[in-house]
């Protein structure tokens, strides 16, 4: 594993290998075809149906921070195969070189700091490609750190959240990561400040039923899936057809689950002023801000 | 009788007849014989169980429940219903209780034996309001200084689209959340099955204590066969790789302490079961209360915080 982590491009030269250079892509909710360089300039969202691609890391970085502000942390992080899985043809320690070849990154979580509008801000997004965004040790170890990077440096926390949950390959040490988490978040939050959580398609299971949903604010775009379950396994559990809009973004939006939906242009300025309201208030916060500048010889 | 322990039948017949013919007349060196080698035939079955026969055991329908835990090991329980804002959810039981003379806060899922219990339990499958009414009685707990004592058996939490409609994510993330902050000794018990998200909502403890055949898992073994290789049927593969088993969690750190089960498993004797449970239990809430407050949710923060098993 370490081995093909080396002989990864370099930060901004990688994910080439995703991006089909195909003229036309066509979209897979309306079936829509649309030109590839139009669709990529409108940040990967349809044209008709206005349906939003699943977004690399890299492409949310861009479409979400200020320009050339994220610096990533643990870029090198990746998982040790703890369970040593290998099973029926299913060899993880396999597939996991396969996933860094095919997204150029080391694990599906990847986060820095950053700039959104000009405010500084922790921020974390998954990586869809790398094991459909699955939450592991990785996840979980980087993800926590990004809270305690931004409870110790005082900065919001963003996280841009796309993925189908608990990893199977990892186990139980996958579940746990949810508790690992939720126990830094709530340390986060207690120290006045705030998250917001962006869902994006699709989100699911582990992520969704840990820290994902526990957004001061929780943002999500618009037509995601976000769930405790998939479709699937809902439609097995009510033997029955699921309505077309159940559990997308404004399914949840109408039960109370989420408090905005939001299109991805619309994404930075949103962020820009939830951060201006909600970031720079808490007496105790800015107390602790001075502090920290003064100490810093700021 | 479950099909691994099938080899055993015809000694089971055999000490049947012999108890049949002797009925009354005490017991006989014939029925000595025969259940001694009965014992030594289910010791060495127990005793080599592979992970999905151990996931056998864990669903077993004359296991243990919580309802049976609070019948042998506590009195006085009293149980309280309701989430305050929906509904009862009855996969979820929970109340005050006393544990050899001290009132603890006792939450666990239930399932039903029969169809008919199932029904009411809905398998031990919880709702949004089952996690909410945890939840609650946790926080209340809390307030009035009660240790929690949790019982996790449930396949996994319910999921319909009602479930999706009540926030299930929400209802299990905040549940994990409030838990994890409690500022009272936390001691959870996986009894059975501790299946996936569902399983952990009210399993994040200072201690978690594992039946020595229950199983602990991210997605119960025909769902990560599902995942993984999109058949149900290959559960036995699923089990054996995914390290679901009490000994080989044990062996991770991600468990305390195992629980020894009686011979043949906890659903031969329900009272030496709940005996077991009762002493271990007893004995975290011992060790956890002589900690101050602030250095056990330290090392509750920790116990969590320390599970990483990467490479940089």
């Amino acid at each position: 594993m370490k081995e093909i982590l080396k002989r990864l491009p370099r930060e901004g030269a990688q994910r080439a290998a995703s991006v089909p250079d195909n003229l036309w892509v066509r979209c897979p909710r309306c079936k829509e075809l649309q030109y590839t360089k139009e669709h990529e300039q409108s940040l990967k969202v349809c044209s008709k149906c206005k349906y939003h691609w699943p977004l690399t890391a890299r492409e949310r970085i861009d479409a979400t921070l200020d320009a050339g502000t994220f610096r990533e942390i643990d870029a090198g992080m990746h998982s040790s195969d703890p369970l040593h899985f290998s099973s029926r043809g299913e060899v993880y320690g396999d597939k996991l070189e396969q996933y860094a070849r095919q997204t150029g990154a080391a694990e599906s979580f990847i986060y820095g700091t950053g700039a959104v509008d000009g405010q500084s801000l922790v921020f974390g997004v998954t990586e869809f490609g790398f094991a459909g965004g699955s939450m592991g040790a990785v996840f979980g170890e980087k993800l926590t750190r990004a809270i305690e990077l931004a409870r110790r440096e005082l900065l919001p926390l963003v996280v841009v959240s796309s993925g189908g949950g608990a990893r199977m390959q990892e186990g139980t040490i996958s579940l746990l990561q949810m508790a690992k988490t939720v126990a830094a978040l709530d340390r986060f939050k207690a120290a006045g400040l705030p998250f917001l959580s962006v869902m994006a398609d699709p989100c699911l299971g582990g992520m969704t039923a840990s820290y994902a949903i526990l957004g001061d604010v929780n943002i999500a775009e618009p037509g995601a899936y976000i769930g405790f379950a998939g479709r699937r396994v809902i439609e097995q559990t009510m033997r029955q057809k699921l309505p077309q809009n159940a559990a997308r973004a404004e399914f949840l939006l109408e039960h109370g689950m989420i408090d905005i939906v939001v299109a991805r242009a619309e994404l930075p300025s949103l962020l820009g002023r939830l951060v201006r309201l909600l970031a720079t208030s808490n007496p105790a916060v800015a107390r602790r801000r001075g502090r920290v500048e003064q100490h810093a010889g700021v | 009788m479950l099909e691994f322990e099938s080899s055993l039948r015809p000694l089971e017949h055999q000490l049947e007849e012999v108890r049949r013919r002797q009925a009354g007349n005490g017991s006989s060196a014939d029925e000595e014989q025969l259940r001694s080698r009965l014992e030594d035939g289910l010791r060495d079955i127990y005793s080599q169980l592979t992970p999905w026969q151990k996931a056998q055991v864990a669903r077993h329908r004359e296991r243990p429940y919580t309802l049976d835990y609070l019948q042998w090991a506590f009195s006085d329980f009293v149980e309280l219903h309701g989430d305050r804002s929906f509904a009862d959810d009855r996969s979820i039981v929970g109340g005050p209780a006393m544990l050899e003379g001290r009132p603890v806060m006792v939450v666990g899922q239930q399932k039903g034996r029969d169809t008919k219990e199932n029904l009411t339990r809905n398998f031990g499958m919880p709702h949004p309001e089952g996690y909410r009414k945890a939840e609650r009685l946790m926080k209340a707990a809390e307030r009035l200084g009660l240790p929690v004592v949790t019982f996790v058996d449930t396949p996994g939490a319910h999921a319909g689209l009602e479930d999706e409609e009540r926030g299930q994510s929400e209802a299990i993330a905040s549940s994990i959340s409030t838990m994890l902050d409690l500022r009272v000794p936390t001691v959870c018990v996986i009894i059975g099955e501790g299946g996936s998200g569902g399983a952990l909502a009210i399993a994040v403890a200072d201690r978690i204590l594992m039946l020595e055949h229950s199983t602990f898992t991210v997605a119960s073994p025909e769902a990560a066969a599902a995942i993984l290789w999109r058949d149900a049927a290959y559960a036995p593969d699923a089990a054996a790789s995914m390290r679901i088993t009490a000994q080989e969690l044990r062996q991770l750190g991600l468990i305390d302490c195992i629980v020894p089960e009686p011979l043949g498993g906890a659903h031969q004797d329900h009272a030496a079961a709940a005996r077991a449970v009762a002493e271990a239990v007893l004995s975290a809430l011992v060790e956890l209360e002589s900690m101050r407050e602030d250095e056990r949710l330290d090392r509750r923060y920790d116990k969590y915080r320390r599970i990483s098993f990467i490479e940089e």
